[in-house]
C-alpha cells in the first residue's frame, strides 16, 4: 500500500519524468507533477515534495514555494471529499454566508477543517465561474449551483455514504 | 433572439447536443478560415485583417489585438521558437464567459489559436486553464486530440509548411496568474509573480521566447474575422468597436446569465431585456459593469453603451463585460469588504504597497461593517484608494484593480459609510440584506 509517508510508486515517477520531458525545462512541469501526486494521495506530503523536486532537478524549497502558492495544492491532508464553497462577490450577494454557517453547524467544523470521521474538508474558494447560479460550490470536481440549505443537506448525506 | 449569423461566437453552442466534433464543426462553417489562411493568406495579411477588424482584447485591458501582434518578431515559426498562449484563467469574480466558450465549442478556440499562431508565426500553443475548470479541460483535451488526428494540428498543417500544436496547462488556482506576465512565470514552474516590462512578452516571454497571450474570447473571434472579413466584423458592433461581446449579469436579477450581443449594447437593455430586470422586491442600486476590478456606476448611468470608450467615460471600465448588480437590500460596505477580501487574499505578495495595503483596507472595512469603525478610518481608506489606485505605485495592475470598486464606492456610498460609523452597526443587518439569501 502506497501512502504519503512512502516514496512515490515507480510508474508515477516515470509519469513525472515524462511530463518534465515535454517541457523546454523540466521545472515547467512543477504544477502538473504536484497535481498528479495530489490526485493520487489527496495532498502533497513533504516526502513526496522532495522526491518530485529531485525528479525535476530543483531544490525542495524552491518547489515548496510553488506548492504553497496555489490555492488548489494542499500541503496538509484533507478528508475523502473536499467541499469548496465560493466566497466571492456574486455568491456572497446571493447568500453564501448563511449557507456556510449552516454547513459548519452540520459538519461541526469551521472553514479550513476536516470532519472528525475524515469524510469532508470544507474550504472557501474564489469565484468558480458559476455566478449566474450563485451560490455555487464544488464538491470534489463537480460543480453545483443555486445551492440551498435543503439541497446542501441532501448532497452532504449522499457524500457521507460514498467512499 | 439575435439571428445566428449575428452571434458568431455562440451560434454553434448547444448545451443539449454537447460541443461539435471536427466534422460537425466543419459543416457549420468551421475550418473555412484555416483553409483560407493557410492556403492563400500571408501571416502579415492575417495581422492586417485583425487590425482592420478593430478587435480589442476581451481579457479586461482592451488592447488592440492586431497591434499587440505587430510587436512580435517576424521570423517564420520554423526558424524561431515562439508561443501563442490562450489565457483561460478566468478568475475575475463575477465572470463566467470563457467557461461558456470553452465548454460549448472548444474547437472554435483551437481554430482561433491556429489562426493567431499562423499570424505571428508561433509553433507552440498553450492553453493556460484554471484548475477548477475540469469539464472544460476534458472537452478541450478531446477537441485537441481529434483536431490533431484529423491533421488540423501537428506538422505541416494542410500541406502549408506551417506546424503548430497545442498543450493544456491546468493551473492550480491563483487570480494573479491571469495577469499575462505572472502567467508566463507560472508556466515556468515558479511562484507566479508578475514581471517587469520591458521586455514585453511579444519579444521576451515564456522561457525568453517571443510570446503572445490572448484571452479565450478574443481568440474565438478570429475564425469569424478571417472567414467573413474585417468589414463584416466591424459592422456587428453598434459603436466604435468591432464585433460582438459576451455580456453577463449576476446578482438579484430575474434571469442571471450570459448573452452574446453586439458590442456597444446599452447596459439597460442587457439588464432589463436579457436578465429580466430585478427580482420582485429589489431595486437596482449600483453595479460593477465588468467584473470585480471595475469601478461602481450607479442606477443613473444605465444608458451607457457597453463598449470600451463609453464605459470609461461613465467612470468605469468595460473589463470582462460581466456585470455584478448591487441591490437596495444588500449592504454596499459588505460588498466592498467581500471584494477587498478577495484582492487581499489574491495579492501575490511581491510588492509592499499591495501586500500590506490590501489587508489593511480589508481590516478597516471589517471594522466599519462590524460596527467598530471610526471617522479616521475613512481617511485611511481614502488614502489607500488614492495611493494604491494610481498606476505605477505597485508592480502590477492588481492593486489599482482592487482600488477601483473601493474608490468609487467611497464616493457613491458615503452616506452608508457614515451611517455605519455613527450607528456603530450595519444598518442592513437588521433586515433581509447582506447576503441573507435570495
Ligand atoms: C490581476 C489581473 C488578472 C487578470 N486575469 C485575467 C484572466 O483571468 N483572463 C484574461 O484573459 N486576462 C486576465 N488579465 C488580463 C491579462 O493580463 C491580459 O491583458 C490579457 O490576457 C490579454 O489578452 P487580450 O488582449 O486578448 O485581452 C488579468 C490582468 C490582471 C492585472
Ligand atoms: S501589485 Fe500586488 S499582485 Fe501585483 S506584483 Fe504587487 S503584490 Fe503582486
Ligand atoms: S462569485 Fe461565486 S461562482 Fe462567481
Amino acid at each position: 500500500m502506497w501512502t504519503a509517508e512512502y516514496p512515490l510508486p515507480a510508474p508515477m515517477r516515470a509519469e513525472i519524468l515524462a511530463l518534465a520531458a515535454q517541457e523546454l525545462h523540466p521545472r515547467g512541469a512543477s504544477v502538473a507533477a504536484l497535481r498528479l501526486v495530489q490526485a493520487r494521495f489527496g495532498w502533497v506530503s513533504t516526502v513526496h515534495l522532495r522526491e518530485v523536486a529531485d525528479l525535476l532537478g530543483i531544490s525542495a524549497d524552491d518547489l515548496d514555494g510553488v506548492a504553497t502558492y496555489f490555492n488548489l495544492l494542499f500541503r496538509r491532508p484533507v478528508g475523502r471529499h473536499v467541499i469548496m464553497l465560493c466566497d466571492s462577490v456574486s455568491c456572497w450577494i446571493m447568500g453564501r454566508e448563511p449557507l456556510c454557517a449552516h454547513l459548519c453547524g452540520k459538519l461541526d467544523i469551521r472553514p479550513g477543517e476536516t470532519t472528525a470521521d475524515n469524510a469532508i474538508t470544507l474550504l472557501p474558494t474564489v469565484c468558480i465561474g458559476h455566478c449566474d447560479h450563485a451560490p455555487a460550490m464544488l464538491i470534489d470536481d463537480t460543480l453545483h449551483g443555486d445551492v440551498t440549505t435543503a439541497s446542501l443537506d441532501q448532497l452532504i448525506d449522499t457524500l457521507r455514504n460514498t467512499p | 433572439m439575435t439571428p445566428a449569423s449575428e452571434r458568431p461566437l455562440t451560434a454553434m453552442i448547444d448545451p443539449a447536443a454537447g460541443p461539435p466534433d471536427c466534422a460537425a464543426y466543419g459543416r457549420a462553417g468551421g475550418w473555412q478560415a484555416t483553409r483560407l489562411a493557410l492556403g492563400s493568406l500571408a501571416p502579415a495579411e492575417i495581422i492586417d485583417m485583425v487590425t482592420r477588424s478593430k478587435l480589442r482584447g476581451r481579457g479586461g485591458a482592451g488592447f488592440g489585438t492586431g497591434q499587440k501582434w505587430s510587436f512580435v518578431p517576424k521570423e517564420p515559426a520554423s526558424e524561431r521558437r515562439k508561443y501563442l498562449i490562450a489565457n483561460a484563467d478566468e478568475m475575475e469574480p463575477g465572470t463566467f464567459k470563457d467557461r461558456w466558450l470553452l465548454e460549448g465549442n472548444p474547437l472554435q478556440l483551437v481554430e482561433g489559436m491556429i489562426l493567431a499562431a499562423y499570424g505571428v508565426q508561433a509553433g507552440h500553443g498553450i492553453v493556460f486553464l484554471r484548475g477548477e475548470y475540469q469539464e472544460a479541460c476534458a472537452r478541450l483535451h478531446r477537441a485537441i486530440g481529434e483536431a490533431r488526428q484529423q491533421g488540423w494540428l501537428g506538422e505541416n498543417i494542410l500541406g502549408s509548411g506551417f506546424s503548430f500544436d497545442i498543450h493544456i496547462h491546468s493551473s492550480a488556482g491563483r487570480y494573479i496568474c491571469g495577469e499575462e506576465t505572472a502567467l508566463l512565470t507560472a508556466l515556468e514552474g515558479r511562484r507566479a509573480t508578475p514581471r517587469s516590462k520591458p521586455p514585453f512578452p511579444q519579444t521576451g516571454g515564456l522561457w525568453g521566447a517571443p510570446s503572445v497571450v490572448n484571452n479565450v474570447e478574443t481568440l474565438c473571434n478570429l475564425p469569424h474575422i478571417i472567414a467573413n472579413g474585417p468589414e463584416w466584423f466591424t459592422g456587428l458592433g453598434l459603436g466604435d468597436d468591432g464585433g460582438t461581446k459576451i455580456y453577463g449579469v449576476s446578482g438579484r436579477v430575474t434571469k442571471p446569465g450570459a448573452w452574446e450581443l453586439p458590442i456597444g449594447t446599452p447596459l439597460r437593455q442587457i439588464i432589463e431585456d436579457h436578465a429580466g430586470g430585478m427580482r420582485p422586491g429589489y431595486q437596482l442600486r449600483a453595479l460593477l459593469p465588468g467584473g470585480a476590478s471595475t469601478a461602481f456606476i450607479d442606477a443613473t448611468a444605465l444608458d451607457v453603451a457597453m463598449d470600451y470608450g463609453s464605459v470609461e467615460k461613465a467612470g468605469s471600465r468595460l473589463g470582462t463585460g460581466m456585470a455584478i448588480i448591487l441591490d437596495d437590500r444588500t449592504c454596499p460596505i459588505g460588498m466592498i469588504r467581500n471584494l477587498e477580501h478577495f484582492f487581499a487574499q489574491e495579492s501575490c505578495g511581491w510588492c509592499t504597497p499591495c501586500r500590506d495595503g490590501l489587508p489593511w483596507v480589508e481590516r478597516l472595512l471589517d471594522a466599519i461593517e462590524d460596527g467598530t469603525g471610526r471617522d479616521e478610518d475613512m481617511d485611511q481608506l481614502d488614502r489607500h484608494a488614492r495611493m494604491l489606485g494610481a498606476p505605477g505605485r505597485t508592480f502590477c495592475a492588481h492593486a489599482p484593480g482592487a482600488m477601483a470598486p473601493l474608490a468609487s464606492g467611497l464616493k457613491l456610498f458615503a452616506a452608508d459609510f457614515a451611517a455605519h460609523i455613527q450607528q456603530g452597526r450595519c444598518p442592513h443587518q437588521a433586515g433581509a440584506g447582506a447576503g441573507a439569501g435570495p
